[in-house]
C-alpha cells in the first residue's frame, strides 16, 4: 500500500471500527480512508471523468460520511453505504455542470444502438491465459472514460459498482428499459473500443 | 427482369440483429428459455455473432477485473484529503 501508513489493524472488525468512528476517533477516520478512498475516488474519476472534479467528489463523500455516521445504523457494510454517498455526490456534479452536452434524463433512441460492424476475427485474448497488465488496465479506463455520460453513468454504476439494473436505473432516476438500453449500447461500444487492441488477424 | 445477387450473409441479416437485441439478457441470465434456444442455435451457425458474443464477454471479463482491483490513490490527493479531514497528525508521521 502507498502513501500515508495507517495502521489498519487497529480495529480487528467493521463493527468496532463503526463504533471508534461513531466516537470521533481520528485514527478511525484514518482507518476507514485508507480503506475506502481508492473506491471512492475510482468510482468517481470514472463517472466524473475529471481530476479535479473527482478529488472533489472524494472530499465531499468524507466529509459528509463523518457528519452523518451516527445516522449509519449498519444495515448495509460501511463500504457500501460510503459507495452510496460517493454516487450521489457524483451525481451532484453531474447534474451542475453546465454547458453539458446531453441531460443524463434524455431519452436515448432504441433502434441504432444494435449495428454492429462484421467482425469474423475473434481476439488473441483468453481469459484464462491473460492477468490484466497495466497497458490493459490504461486502454480499458480510456475505452470507458470515452463512452458518452449517458452511456457511462450506467455502465460505471452497472459493471463496476456492482448495482442491479433497476437500482441503476433508480438512482439516475430513469425507467428500467432506458438502463437496459444503455448498458447495452455502452457493453456494444466499448467492446468496439477494444477490438483493435486485441483483434489479430485469423 | 435481373435478380439481385444475394450476399452469403443477407438471409441471415434479420437473425443476427435480433440476436444482438437478445444478447444484452442472454449475458444477464434474463432471456426467455426458448429465445435462449434460438439465440443459441443462431450462434452455432453464425461465425460473425459468436465472434461478438465471445468478445463481449471478454470485454465484460476484463471490465470486472477493474472492480475487484481498484487503483492506487494518488499520494497527493491522498494528503490533500487528510489535510482536509484534519488529520494533519497522520500526514507528519509520515513525512
Amino acid at each position: 500500500m502507498t502513501g500515508i501508513e495507517i495502521d489498519l489493524d487497529i480495529y480487528p472488525d467493521e463493527a468496532s471500527l463503526l463504533e471508534a468512528l461513531k466516537r470521533g476517533d481520528p485514527e478511525a477516520c484514518a482507518c476507514m480512508i485508507k480503506q475506502y478512498a481508492p473506491r471512492v475516488y475510482a468510482i468517481a474519476m470514472r463517472m466524473v471523468n475529471s481530476k479535479e472534479e473527482a478529488e472533489e467528489v472524494l472530499q465531499e463523500t468524507f466529509i459528509s460520511a463523518c457528519k452523518n455516521i451516527n445516522k449509519f445504523e449498519g444495515r448495509s457494510a460501511l463500504g457500501t453505504w460510503l459507495h452510496r454517498i460517493a454516487t450521489n455526490a457524483t451525481l451532484m456534479h453531474l447534474r451542475k455542470r453546465k454547458n453539458r452536452e446531453v441531460s443524463l434524463d434524455a431519452p436515448i433512441e432504441m433502434q441504432d444502438g444494435y449495428a454492429v460492424h462484421r467482425e469474423i476475427e475473434d481476439w488473441a485474448f483468453s481469459p484464462d491465459d491473460h492477468a490484466m497488465n497495466s497497458e490493459m488496465r490504461d486502454m480499458l479506463e480510456t475505452a470507458i472514460a470515452d463512452l458518452p455520460e449517458t452511456l457511462r453513468t450506467v455502465f460505471v454504476l452497472r459493471e463496476i459498482e456492482g448495482y442491479s439494473t433497476a437500482e441503476t436505473a433508480r438512482i439516475l432516476d430513469i425507467s428500467v428499459s432506458a438502463a437496459k438500453v444503455r448498458l447495452h449500447r455502452a457493453r456494444l461500444r466499448l467492446r468496439q473500443s477494444l477490438a483493435p487492441y486485441f483483434t489479430q488477424p485469423v | 427482369m435481373s435478380v439481385t445477387p444475394v450476399h452469403p450473409h443477407q438471409h441471415q441479416a434479420d437473425d443476427c440483429s435480433r440476436v444482438l437485441t437478445h444478447l444484452n439478457d442472454y449475458i444477464d441470465h434474463q432471456l426467455a428459455p426458448e429465445l435462449c434456444e434460438e439465440l443459441e442455435a443462431h450462434l452455432a451457425k453464425c461465425d460473425n455473432c459468436r465472434v461478438v458474443f465471445d468478445t463481449l464477454n471478454k470485454t465484460l471479463y476484463l471490465v470486472n477485473q477493474l472492480r475487484e482491483d481498484p487503483a492506487d490513490l494518488p499520494e497527493d490527493v491522498e494528503y490533500r484529503l487528510f489535510a482536509v479531514m484534519k488529520l494533519d497528525q497522520f500526514i507528519s508521521g509520515n513525512e
